[in-house]
């Protein structure tokens, strides 16, 4: 910047800034490997996702593609894709607390390593054995399903279906409580005695605790976690295409079918379709990282 | 002691007969292929089917093959970003935690929109579709691969390691094997470990991509039998349950470089 301004400065010492300028310029070559793989398998594929969104069949820039998605196909698929989300996402948080809280604070600490081993592996038992353990347990013909069968209890007949919307989320859960215990169990261990303790000098009770002290300091990370399971959700792809052969509408299967054979007969909304669930996943990834440094600031990890 | 109730042990005992039933019912089912009494027939018919053999295999291969390319793109980097370029590590970590808003049928879709045509056409012969197949897995366990090998080497501080390692004179094949590596054999393992976990049933890239991987041959025997997909079900769940347990082998001796939980499927 300044050889121009002073050039008597360069001749008197000319080394020392290029030597400088040029070493910063190596150690940038360090890292474009890596920013190589990901402009060409991560960004490009996204931005040409969202090039492909803002054309028509012939190339031309419009907007028509982001119209289309009001139509009822597409917004009973996102509908759908968040009703499961949301629900999951809740009941995961819910029960993932309560059994959380059962193994660190509550009377069940015996069989805290166990279930954190569990929740290891069902959190990542997804995919088509999942949908096939599900299929086997509450299908027509699953273990449940008949013994309920025997006990007087037609579930089928009473309306109820593993390929619908309960079905779907209650094959969710498999994965989606497991996580939470996992996220949210480093949270809670994170809670000071201390806290507890000045709590208790200054009369409080177990519940006055947890009302003011306790789920206060760990409320980002439970929503922070929910926002989690919710993203895990609405990205998962396998579980429901194997559970129900693609005839459930998530925004996920109409993309799989969009790329099978243009089932939306237009190139151009499937691109739509996908940079809608770019948009909607940064939005839960973003939410998810501001709530976590948030609950860092009480709970050091 | 007196805190909690035995609503406790309630909720456990939920969460477990939630996780045991659909286990204890895939099982059994296993166990029927034969009318009217328990066998293994179901294991056996599944074992010695050539075609379990050949996309197992396949599967094997190209999970190694993602971890081989991704320990030599990751590990370097890091290692450079830690010792030369510390004030880009928020871009760095930007930069591979993008997989998490890209689910796997996204991503699939912009790849095959991008390679499946002039002048990339990589989809067009099998070997540039496996490559293609690997730098896609690459990307969707770049958030857990990079964690791990970062965390690793924040945790050991690899900077100074490597400046005492330079003023007691030693070369860089020196530092490398004798430093740097054994003290980032847990970080490197536990990110082995998920990457093998996320690729070995990977279903809806191998699916779209059209490479005989485990995953859709799963899925396809799911479609068409009855007995031996409960078979590979309770395989794949031992997989997993072993996977994992290596994971928590390798990482209970390094507390906070757990990481368990891949991403959506």
């Amino acid at each position: 910047m300044a050889t121009d301004s002073l050039p008597a400065v360069t001749s008197d010492r000319p080394a020392e800034p290029v030597v400088q300028r040029r070493a910063f310029s190596w150690a940038w070559l360090g890292i474009v490997p890596f920013l190589l793989f990901a402009l060409a398998f991560l960004i490009a594929p996204a931005y040409f996702l969202f090039v492909g969104s803002l054309q028509d069949l012939q190339g031309n820039w419009t907007l028509e593609n982001y119209r289309n998605l009001s139509q009822p196909i597409v917004v009973n698929a996102y509908r759908n894709s968040l009703q499961v989300s949301l629900a999951t996402a809740l009941g995961g948080t819910i029960l993932g607390f309560l059994m959380a809280y059962g193994v660190t604070v509550g009377r069940a600490r015996r069989a805290r390593s166990g279930l954190l081993s569990f929740s290891g592996v069902a959190s990542n038992f997804a995919g088509v054995p999942l949908a096939f353990a599900f299929i086997a347990t509450l299908g027509r013909i699953g273990l449940v399903t008949t013994f309920l069968k025997t006990i007087g209890l037609d579930i089928y007949g009473q309306g109820f279906s593993l390929y619908s919307f309960l079905g779907l989320s209650l094959t969710y859960m498999y994965f989606q409580f497991p996580l939470m215990i996992l996220i949210i169990v480093p949270a809670i261990e994170g809670l000071r005695p201390e806290w507890r303790e000045a709590a208790e000098n200054l009369g409080a009770s177990n519940r006055h605790y947890w009302r003011h002290i306790a789920f206060p300091v760990l409320l980002p990370s439970l929503l922070g976690a929910m926002i989690l399971l919710f993203a895990n959700a609405f990205g998962a792809q396998a579980t429901a295409f194997a559970l129900t052969g693609g005839t459930i509408n998530l925004v996920t299967i109409l993309i799989g079918a969009q790329i099978r054979g243009d089932v939306l007969r237009d190139p151009g909304l499937g691109y739509a379709l996908a940079v809608g669930m770019i948009i909607i996943m940064s939005i839960a990834i973003t939410a998810y990282t501001l709530l976590q440094r948030r609950s860092e600031r009480w709970l050091k990890r | 002691m007196k805190r909690g109730s035995i609503w406790s042990w309630v909720w456990v005992a939920i969460g477990v007969i939630y996780f045991a039933l659909p286990l204890i019912a895939t099982f059994e089912f296993s166990l029927k292929a034969e009318r009217g009494r328990y066998s293994l027939a179901a294991y056996r018919t599944v074992l010695s089917d050539p075609q379990f053999l050949r996309t197992f295999t396949f599967s094997v291969e190209i999970a190694i093959l993602t971890i081989v390319f991704s320990l030599l793109l990751i590990v370097p980097t890091v290692y450079w970003v830690h010792l030369k370029l510390p004030n880009l590590r928020p871009l760095m970590e930007f930069v591979a935690f993008l997989p998490f808003v890209l689910p796997a049928v996204v991503l699939v879709f912009g790849l095959i929109r991008i390679y499946s045509r002039p002048p990339l056409a990589l989809t067009n012969y099998a070997w540039s579709t496996n490559l293609l197949l690997i730098a896609a897995y690459m990307g969707l366990a770049l958030p857990y691969m990079y964690r791990s090998v970062d965390t690793g080497m924040r945790a050991v501080d690899i900077r100074t390691l490597t400046e005492a390692a330079q003023s007691l004179g030693a070369g860089w094949p020196t530092i490398i094997g004798r430093v740097i590596f054994p003290n980032l054999r847990t970080a490197l393992l536990s990110g082995t470990f998920l990457t093998f976990a996320i690729v070995i049933g990977e279903y809806t890239i191998a699916s779209f991509l059209a490479r005989p991987m485990f995953g859709p041959y799963l899925a396809s025997l799911v479609r068409n039998k009855a007995y031996e997909p409960a078979a590979l079900s309770i395989i794949s769940f031992a997989i997993t349950w072993i996977i994992m347990a290596a994971v928590q082998w390798v990482t209970q001796r390094t507390p906070g470089a757990g990481q368990v939980a891949t991403g959506p499927r």
